[in-house]
């Protein structure tokens, strides 16, 4: 059984569930629980849920004394670039405490961020930034793209006994999808075929799939069949799952909202050309943002982003298709 | 305010002679630690940075001997005294500083991350103020956990000029943690004299703002730093809000073992080196009557003994097994 949601409503869901289903999970964050109403206030008492003034570096460092001390907290940080200004915490202390310590102290901690609100918001709220963040070691990195996704991620997040980094995509976040009732967990590390194929591989990551499965679609109807794998993680990675599809379709596109030079594309480009080589019967393309800031008007953001038209493109040139008559 | 007239013998109030006895074995060890540990680094036996804390033991000394093991001490990168007074195993923090594998992180760590959980020594950060809401987090828990387990965290003047410094004290006041911070002002960030980083004269000062209560004490003298924290760990441990502590302080080292030092030629070392926090509570105990200098020898040449066997332990210990970065990069 299942209902059907928005994907924010089923990260909220998560949430929810794993803060009744276990004491230790706390939630903070800016601008939320400001209200008696707040549903999570109600719920769970302001010892739980918090508000924060506007101190991401802080926040984060609070949350990795109290993982350390065996609390589980979620913390809320809105937007990815936000991240940044907080990027000691974010890569370079938590991270590395359960290495540090020989294992001593773990730190079960989950940050939330959005991104790739492209949408007219200009340089500095749109980057899709999550590749930055997939080297870094300790760091787990989750990239729902579908609410089912999203709670099952979620879940696996809080669960988790590591910082994992969870990146919700603005334009996503109304979008509604079917959410498995009751216990939810999707495992970290394990890529979903979205849509099987057999002509070529297509891997998306976050948004980015909406995109892919937009193109294959298009394809289909022209008798191309296309797979596309959403690898729901980028840290861990689920390589085998794409290099045994790559083995089967000898074709493989990427496609990545992310800069082409910081995506998770590349990453899968240069594991793709080191261990399926002899798979590949053209080259690896990559269908991805400029290497750009994005633009706020309208026609030079969409000239920047990845988007169906550039994907079928891309398999076109692979497959050796002609062009579809415009 | 700072050390008082040299040869000044301070208070010495709050402490007996058992108490006093224990501080002074306490900083005996971490300086004959601190002393072995520079030709060690200069042979490269230690590795890396090392940050010595040679002539501010009274801080660790004052402030660690009055914790429990189960109430967190975060650290600095000047961590050594801060780990031998809290109760880390000599020959294991050698170990560590050393690299091997029976070092108390398995030689990951070194002298800027050493953890001891069993000691409630949390490591510290090597970047400046790094830690600081680490502390804040681990005092929230004890409070939502219902136990009197305040957390400390050391840290520097350097790192009060932080952004971190700023909202960590702005968050643990606003959600009232008990929370000890103690500042070490040396006087010098890394390589700078304070004076060319900031206008704000004592890092206390900072505290107020925030409506954090806070202290400054001659950070020399052990008997000032053991009453001035006592009063601060009673209030944490009844559950009141955060403390601010700031101990003026002096290394007579540079920042770390190979730091050329020029930057110093200001510094009249010789002043305080007759404030050395050591002789200092042996002219206090000879006042009050609790021991005498051959006592202080005596501790002396337990530490330098044991250091030795510490330096052993450490040499014969292995290099570490490669298959730990598999193992450890996550927790399972």
């Amino acid at each position: 059984m299942s209902h059907v949601i928005p994907y924010i409503a089923a990260i909220q869901e998560a949430i929810r569930e794993e803060m009744e289903r276990d004491d230790r999970v706390l939630y903070f964050g800016q601008n939320m629980a400001t209200s008696p109403e707040d549903p999570f206030l109600k719920q769970f008492g302001p010892d739980r849920v918090r508000v924060t003034p506007i101190s991401e570096t802080a926040e984060i460092g609070i949350a990795t004394g109290a993982a350390v001390a065996g609390y589980r907290p979620v913390v809320e940080l809105y937007m990815a670039e936000f991240l940044l200004v907080a990027t000691d915490q974010v890569v370079n202390e938590g991270t590395r405490f359960h290495f540090m310590s020989k294992g001593q102290v773990s730190v079960p901690m989950v940050m939330v961020a959005g991104y790739g609100f492209t949408a007219g918001w200009a340089g500095q709220h749109t980057g899709s930034i999550y590749g930055m963040f997939m080297g870094v070691p300790g760091l787990k990195v989750a990239l729902p793209s579908t609410p089912a996704d999203a709670k099952g991620l979620m879940t696996t997040a809080i669960r988790d006994d590591n910082p994992v980094l969870f990146f919700q995509n603005y334009l996503l976040l109304l979008d509604e999808g079917e959410v498995p009732d009751g216990e939810h967990a999707v495992p970290f590390g394990v890529a979903d075929v979205k849509r099987a194929g057999s002509d070529l591989t297509l891997v998306a990551t976050g948004y980015a799939v909406r995109t892919a499965l937009g193109a294959a679609e298009s394809l289909a109807r022209r008798g191309v069949s296309v797979e596309v794998i959403d690898p729901r993680t980028i840290a861990p990675l689920d390589v085998d799952t794409i290099l045994s599809s790559v083995a089967r379709t000898g074709h493989l596109v990427l496609v990545d909202q992310a800069t082409r030079h910081s995506s998770v594309a590349a990453v899968i480009a240069a594991e793709v050309a080191e261990l399926g080589f002899s798979s590949l019967e053209a080259p690896i393309s990559l269908v991805t943002a400029l290497d750009s800031s994005i633009a706020y008007s309208k026609p030079v953001e969409e000239f920047v982003l990845p988007d169906e038209h550039k994907v079928v493109k891309a398999v076109e040139e692979s497959l050796g298709l002609a062009p579809a008559s415009a | 305010m700072a050390g008082g007239a040299a040869g000044d013998p301070g208070s010495g109030g709050g402490l007996d002679a058992a108490v006093a006895e224990r501080l002074l074995e306490t900083m005996w060890r971490i300086r004959a630690f601190e002393e072995r540990l520079e030709p060690l680094k200069r042979s490269s036996m230690v590795l890396g940075l090392t940050h010595l804390s040679i002539g501010q033991e009274a801080v660790a000394a004052g402030v660690c001997t009055q914790l429990r093991d189960d109430e967190p001490v975060y650290s600095n990168h000047r961590a050594n005294g801060h780990a031998l007074a809290k109760g880390v195993d000599m020959g294991r923090l050698l170990a560590e500083l050393m690299g091997r594998a029976e070092g108390c992180c398995r030689g990951l760590g070194g002298s800027m991350h050493v953890v001891d959980v069993a000691h409630g020594f949390l490591g510290a950060t090597g970047v400046v103020g790094g830690n600081l809401p680490f502390a804040v987090g681990s005092a929230l828990a004890g409070r939502l956990l219902g136990q009197d387990r305040p957390a400390v965290v050391f840290f520097g003047d350097g790192a009060a000029q932080t952004g971190i410094f700023a909202e960590t004290l702005n968050l643990a006041s606003l959600w009232q943690v008990p929370v000890v911070l103690v500042c070490e002002n040396n006087g010098f960030a890394e390589f700078t004299p304070r004076s060319a980083h900031t206008r704000v004269e004592r890092v206390s000062d900072l505290a107020a703002p925030f409506r954090v209560p806070a202290a400054t004490v001659d950070g020399n003298d052990v008997a000032q730093v053991h009453a001035a924290f006592a009063h601060a760990l009673a209030l944490a441990r009844a559950g009141s809000g955060p403390f601010l502590l700031e101990c003026l302080t002096h290394r007579l080292s540079g920042h770390y073992v190979g730091d050329p030092g020029g930057y110093r030629a200001a510094v009249e070392d010789e002043a305080w080196r007759a404030r050395d926090p050591i002789e200092r509570l042996v002219r206090q105990a000879a006042a009050a009557g609790w021991f005498d200098a051959e006592r202080s020898r005596a501790a002396e040449a337990a530490a330098r003994d044991e250091v030795e066997a510490a330096v052993a332990f450490a040499a014969s210990s292995p290099f570490p097994d490669l298959g730990l970065p598999a193992e450890l990069t996550y927790a399972r």
